[in-house]
């Protein structure tokens, strides 16, 4: 009797979540994969268009170069800034503390908009250039793929912080010392005792961040300006300019199988409390 | 520590990473105060007017009501579905604990943008059967944004469970509570600071959200987020501005507050 209310207590507690995941997103998911065989007639057609169409070809092609852009960009700052925060001092500390969770926190289309003010051709950098009298025309930094670069490492720097912080904090302080004591220079410790003792972080951070830049939509929408479209801005623009539901579908399903596959093969990377800070 | 205390050049990258991260939020400031109808930066005279659209515009209004609504109501969602999933794991400790909790995650990893797509398949499922929970509704928004930030309020706890001494648990059992009392006497009360985390960071990342919204909204239900989107794209408005220095104020005021009185804890510990 007790081994059953036991499970049954087991089920109150677990189920609920569950029940509400399945039905109010892996049921209508399957909707979705359904559409991709469905729309706009049944069969393979999408697929097929997804591997031979140009234009699909290209936006994954940029997508791929930018978000590998982004994950280097992103890993070196928040290694930077990763290290003050877990190594500086009390005053040190709190102000990279601050630096990384305010942006955090804001949103992602404040934090757009906040590079639209600085880059645009009306915006911060080119108003003051131009005051001084170093360039006559605006410079091009916005509604391009250099905005969406920028625009996008800033969005990720926080999220590549957190597992490399939590690396450099669980670093053994004697092994440090002990390189120290058989006479090896600061930097020598740093680049051949400390950051491959890192190297779990810096991968966790790296896999995040890809992962969390192929999906990105609102910022390459926002900072693009339609000339620097991504796969998943190709997906809304597929979904409410051409309304193509099928193609966005299809593109959807190779996301998922994709993004899966990588977090399946590197899931010892990956630690779900870095997620939150 | 003194041994590795962050040398010059690591501090002069992780300055320039400070600055980096803070300009686009201080580069809103001056903009807000353009007298111009367009984005600029303001020459010679400052101007209110796009603070004062925001008061004129009963938009705005609206839709910061409507966030809250929505906010409020999702976070309550999420906050009570992942903490009685998270009692669950920590107590029973199911043999496929791993699985089911990679499962809960999904809306995390999965891009948004597919998402979006598969929330709007639900919306308009549902608002085939019913007016009230749907495509374009307030319950609806708040069902789609449960959804896509339990996610988090699930690695909170966790995260806060995890630091519970078991023996405590083990105590209370031992003194023959029962599986009630010891959630509700016992382990709860241990991870409250947690649980009330995960309600505040859901709750903000419902008043955030976009991405899924934009999908599952049309004339109706217009979020702060979505008004905002509106002014952003094509002729940008600098009302934009001006709720952006208010939003950015009253998040970095919250932040400080909370580093600095963490920090002040830690020290006293010391």
């Amino acid at each position: 009797m007790i081994g059953k209310s036991a499970t049954s207590r087991k089920i109150l507690l677990l189920a609920p979540l569950l029940l509400f995941l399945g039905l109010a997103y892996v049921v209508p998911f399957l909707g979705v994969v359904r559409w991709s065989f469905t729309m706009p007639e049944v069969g393979l057609g999408q697929y097929r268009a997804l591997f031979t169409d140009p234009l699909v070809q290209s936006v994954f092609i940029r997508t791929l170069r930018i978000c590998l852009v982004v994950t280097a960009a992103a890993l070196v700052a928040a290694y930077a800034i990763g290290y003050v925060w877990v190594r500086g001092s009390s005053v040190q500390r709190m102000l990279a503390e601050f630096c990384i969770l305010v942006p955090f926190w804001i949103s992602v289309l404040t934090r757009a908009f906040g590079w639209l003010a600085m880059l645009s051709n009306r915006g911060l950098i080119n108003t003051w250039l131009q005051s001084a009298g170093i360039i006559s025309e605006p410079l091009a930094l916005a509604r391009n793929e250099l905005g969406v670069i920028i625009g996008m490492t800033h969005f990720l720097i926080p999220f590549a912080v957190f597992p490399i912080a939590s690396a450099m904090r669980s670093i053994d302080e004697r092994v440090l010392l002990a390189a120290r004591g058989m006479g090896a220079s600061r930097t020598r410790i740093f680049w051949t005792v400390f950051v491959p003792l890192t190297s779990g972080g810096l991968i966790g951070a790296a896999l995040i961040v890809f992962v969390f830049a192929l999906g990105f939509f609102v910022t390459p929408a926002i900072l693009g300006g339609g000339r620097s479209v991504m796969v998943a801005e190709l997906v809304y623009l597929r979904i409410f300019q051409s309304p193509d539901w099928g193609l966005g579908a299809a593109i959807s399903v190779v996301l998922v199988l994709f993004i899966g596959i990588l977090l399946a093969l590197m899931r010892r990377f990956i630690k779900p409390a870095h997620l939150v800070g | 520590m003194q041994s590795s205390r962050p040398g010059p050049v690591i501090l002069i990258v992780a300055t320039a990473v400070a600055i980096f991260l803070l300009m686009p939020l201080i580069a809103v400031v001056p903009v807000s105060f353009t007298p111009a109808r367009f984005l600029s930066m303001p020459s010679g005279t400052l101007s209110l007017r796009h603070y004062q659209a925001l008061i004129d515009n009963p938009q705005w209004g609206q839709s910061i009501l409507l966030s809250l609504r929505i906010g409020l109501l999702s976070s309550a969602i999420a906050t009570t579905l992942a903490t009685l999933f998270g009692l669950g794991i920590w107590m029973f400790q199911p043999r496929f604990s791993a699985l089911l909790i990679g499962f809960v995650l999904l809306p995390l990893v999965v891009p948004p943008v597919v998402s979006a797509m598969t929330l709007y398949f639900l919306m308009t499922a549902l608002s085939s059967f019913n007016n009230w929970v749907g495509y374009d509704t307030w319950l609806g928004v708040a069902l789609a944004h449960a959804v896509m930030i339990t996610p988090f309020a699930v690695v909170l706890i966790l995260v806060a469970l995890y630091q519970v001494d078991r023996r405590i648990d083990l105590a209370a059992r031992g003194l023959g509570a029962n599986l009630t009392t010891r959630a509700l006497k016992v382990i709860i009360p241990n991870i409250k600071f947690g649980i009330a985390t995960a309600a505040l960071l859901a709750f903000v990342l419902s008043w955030e959200e976009i991405g899924v919204t934009l999908f599952i909204t049309s004339v109706n239900a217009i979020t702060l987020p979505r008004l905002m989107w509106m002014g952003l794209r094509d002729n940008i408005d600098p009302a934009i501005a001006a709720i952006s220095v208010l939003l950015i104020i009253v998040t970095a005021a919250i932040l400080g507050i909370r580093i600095f009185f963490e920090r002040r804890g830690a020290s006293e510990l010391k």
